[in-house]
C-alpha cells in the first residue's frame, strides 16, 4: 500500500468511521422504534398474540418455517398463510391437528405437537397477526 | 511455540474439530430429509437435525475462536497467559455445557425442554440461531466474561499489537452484541429487528474483527512480512468492515416491518460489503507474494489464501447477488440465501479457524515448525476435497433457488411451496452427493494429522526472520 498513507491514518479511519456508522445505526435503529407503531400491527398485539409467540417458539415452528422470510427453507413461509388459507383460523387449526403421528411416508410431513385447544386458538391468532404487519408487500404473492 | 500456557490452544482446536464432524453428519441427515422427506421422521425431525447442525456450527466456531486467541496472545504480548488453569476449567465448561444442549435437542421434544429449562421465566428459545436453552445462553455469558477476563489481563500486562487489540475488540463485541439473544419482546416485528443486532453485528460485524486479527497474524508468521505493513492492511480492511456492515444490518429490515428508508440504506450499504472481503484477498495474495521467507508449513498458506478467496466469494459476491431490495424481493428466505449462507460461514470463518489450526498444531505438537511434507499433501487433499465440494453445493443450492424463485415467485402462474419443492429435488440430490463428497474431504482433513514422516524444517537462514 502506498507510503503517503500511513497506519495511523488507517488507524483513525478505523475508529472514526467505525464509531460514526455505529452511531448512525443507533439513531436510525431509534427512528424505526418510534415509527414501528404506524407499520406494526401492535394495536392487535393482545395476550392471546403474545402467548401464540410464545408457542411458536417453544416448539420451534422456524426450524422448519420462514416467517417474513427468516428461518428455514424446508417448509412454507407462514407470514401470510392465513390469507392463503382464505383468512381462515379454522383452516390453519385443521392443519396442525391433522398431522400424522408418524408421517407420511417418503414424503416431508409435520409432527403432531398435541396441541391444546388454547394453544392452537393462539398460534392461529399469532400467524393472522403476523399477516397483518406492513411488509413492503412481501411476499410477491399469496404463495409466499 | 514460544510460551508454555499457549498449549492450552489445543485442547480447543480438538474440540472444534469434533464438534464439526457432528455438524457435518447433521447436515447430511438434512440434506437427505429435503428428499427423502420421512427420512429419521418422528425420532430426528428437520427441525432438530438444523438446530444441531447450526448450533454445532456457531459453538465449534467460538472453539476454534478462543483456541486461536489462546495460542496468538500470549505470543503476540509476549508473555504467558495470566491463568491456563482458568482456560482449561472454561474449555470444560463449555464442552460440557454445549453437549448437553446437544443431547437436550436430541432427546426430548423441543418444547419439552423449553419447559424442563424454565423458558417460562425468561424466554428466549425458539428463535433462528438462538435456540439455546435460557441457562445455556446463560452459560454462555459466563464462559465468555471468564475468557476476556483471562486474555484482557494477559493483554494488560504484556506487550500491546494492533493484531490483539482488534482481535480484543471483535471478542468483546462478540460477547456484547450477544446480549440482545436474552431481548425477546412480544412484538414480532421488534423481535426480529433486535435479532439481527446479534446475528448480523456478528457475522457481518465483530467477527470480521477476529477473522482479519487471525489472518494478519498467520500471514505475518509464514510471510515475515514486516507488521508495520500488514497492520496497515489491517486496519483498513477493518474499516471497511465496519463501514459498510453496520448499516448494512438495513439489508435485513426490508420485508419484516421495519419503514421503507431502509430498502434504501441497506441496499446502498450491503452492496458494499463485498469491499472489505476483496481487500483480505488481495491482502492474503499481496503478503504472499512480498514474503521474506519460504515457511515449510506450505498447507497453512494454502488455508490463508484460500480463506481470502472463498470468503469474498461466498460472502461477497453471493451475498451481492441478492442484497438489492428490488432482486431480494423475489430471493428472500429461499434456497438462494441457504447457497449464500453456506459458502460465507466456510469460506469466511470455518477456513480461518482451520487456516490458524494448520499454522499453529504442529508446533503444539510438539514439531518445530511444520508436518512432514507427506501429512501436508493429505492436508491439502482435505481443503481441495472441502472447498470445491463447498463450491458446488453452493451452485446446486443456487440452481434450486434460481427455480425455486421463478417457479414460487416470478412466474405468470405462481405454484405452492410444496409443488415447487418436488421440482427441484434433482438439485437437491446434488448437493447432497457435493455434501458426501465435503464428509470424505474432513475424514481426509482429520487423517492427515496422523500421516507421519519427516517433519518439515525452516532453512537454518530463515530462523533468525521469525519474528
Amino acid at each position: 500500500m502506498n507510503e503517503t498513507f500511513t497506519k495511523s491514518m488507517a488507524r483513525n479511519i478505523f475508529f472514526g468511521g467505525s464509531l460514526f456508522f455505529f452511531l448512525l445505526l443507533v439513531g436510525l435503529s431509534a427512528d424505526t422504534v418510534q415509527r414501528l407503531p404506524e407499520r406494526d400491527n401492535r394495536e392487535n398485539l393482545t395476550p392471546q398474540v403474545a402467548l401464540g409467540k410464545k408457542v411458536w417458539e417453544d416448539n420451534n415452528c422456524l426450524g422448519c418455517h420462514t416467517l417474513l422470510g427468516e428461518g428455514a427453507y424446508f417448509a412454507p413461509e407462514l407470514g401470510n398463510v392465513y390469507v392463503r388459507y382464505g383468512n381462515s383460523k379454522e383452516a390453519i387449526k385443521g392443519f396442525i391437528t391433522s398431522r400424522p403421528v408418524d408421517g407420511i411416508p417418503g414424503r416431508r410431513s409435520m409432527p403432531q405437537f398435541n396441541m391444546s385447544e388454547e394453544e392452537l386458538e393462539a398460534i392461529a391468532e399469532f400467524l393472522k397477526y403476523m399477516s397483518e404487519i406492513d411488509t413492503n408487500d412481501w411476499p410477491p404473492n399469496v404463495q409466499g | 511455540m514460544k510460551y508454555q500456557s499457549q498449549k492450552v490452544a489445543k485442547p480447543y482446536f480438538i474440540a472444534a474439530i469434533g464438534l464439526f464432524v457432528g455438524q457435518i453428519l447433521f447436515g447430511l441427515i438434512m440434506g437427505l430429509q429435503y428428499v427423502v422427506g420421512d427420512f429419521l421422521f418422528p425420532e430426528i425431525p428437520f427441525n432438530v437435525a438444523r438446530m444441531v447442525h447450526t448450533n454445532l456450527l456457531i459453538v465449534w466456531l467460538l472453539f476454534g475462536f478462543m483456541g486461536s486467541t489462546y495460542y496468538m496472545v500470549p505470543e503476540e504480548s509476549k508473555t504467558e497467559l495470566y491463568s491456563p488453569k482458568l482456560a482449561m476449567l472454561l474449555f470444560w465448561v463449555f464442552l460440557v455445557a454445549g453437549a448437553l444442549t446437544i443431547v437436550g435437542y436430541l432427546a426430548v421434544p423441543y418444547a419439552r425442554l423449553a419447559e424442563l429449562t424454565g423458558n417460562d421465566l425468561l424466554p428466549t428459545m425458539g428463535r433462528e440461531f438462538l435456540e439455546q436453552p435460557t441457562i445455556t445462553k446463560i452459560g454462555i455469558v459466563i464462559v465468555a466474561l471468564g475468557f476476556l477476563f483471562n486474555v484482557g489481563m494477559t493483554l494488560l500486562r504484556g506487550r500491546k499489537t494492533v493484531i490483539t487489540m482488534v482481535l480484543f475488540m471483535g471478542l468483546v463485541g462478540l460477547a456484547v452484541f450477544f446480549l440482545f439473544s436474552f431481548y425477546n419482546p412480544h412484538n414480532p416485528v421488534l423481535d426480529k429487528m433486535f435479532w439481527w443486532w446479534v446475528v448480523h453485528l456478528w457475522v457481518e460485524g465483530v467477527w470480521e474483527l477476529i477473522l482479519g486479527a487471525i489472518l494478519a497474524f498467520t500471514l505475518i508468521k509464514v510471510t515475515g512480512v514486516d507488521r508495520e505493513v500488514i497492520e496497515k492492511w489491517l486496519y483498513v480492511i477493518i474499516a471497511m468492515a465496519l463501514i459498510t456492515g453496520l448499516l448494512g444490518t438495513g439489508h435485513h429490515y426490508f420485508f419484516i416491518g421495519t419503514p421503507e428508508y431502509w430498502l434504501w440504506i441497506g441496499s446502498v450499504f450491503s452492496a458494499m460489503e463485498p469491499i472489505p472481503f476483496f481487500m483480505m484477498t488481495l491482502f492474503a495474495f499481496n503478503m504472499v507474494n512480498k514474503r521474506r521467507r519460504q515457511h515449510p508449513n506450505r498447507a497453512a498458506v494454502l488455508w490463508a489464501l484460500g480463506t481470502g478467496v472463498m470468503a469474498f466469494l461466498g460472502a461477497g459476491v453471493w451475498g451481492f447477488l441478492h442484497t438489492l431490495a428490488p432482486v431480494n424481493y423475489y430471493t428472500h428466505g429461499s434456497q438462494i440465501t441457504a447457497a449464500h449462507g453456506h459458502m460465507a460461514f466456510y469460506g469466511a470463518y470455518v477456513m480461518i479457524v482451520l487456516t490458524m489450526i494448520s499454522y499453529a498444531m504442529p508446533m503444539l505438537n510438539g514439531r518445530e515448525a511444520a508436518n512432514s511434507n507427506k501429512s501436508q499433501v493429505t492436508e491439502m487433499w482435505g481443503f481441495w476435497l472441502m472447498t470445491v465440494s463447498m463450491v458446488f453445493i453452493t451452485l446446486f443450492l443456487t440452481g434450486a433457488g434460481i427455480l425455486q424463485v421463478y417457479l414460487q415467485r416470478f412466474s405468470d402462474a405462481p405454484l405452492p411451496f410444496m409443488i415447487v419443492q418436488d421440482k427441484i429435488e434433482l438439485f437437491y440430490w446434488l448437493r447432497e452427493f457435493a455434501g458426501v463428497v465435503f464428509l470424505l474431504g474432513l475424514i481426509v482433513y482429520i487423517v492427515s494429522f496422523f500421516v507421519k514422516g519427516e517433519e518439515a524444517r525452516l532453512k537454518p537462514a530463515e530462523q533468525t526472520l521469525v519474528e
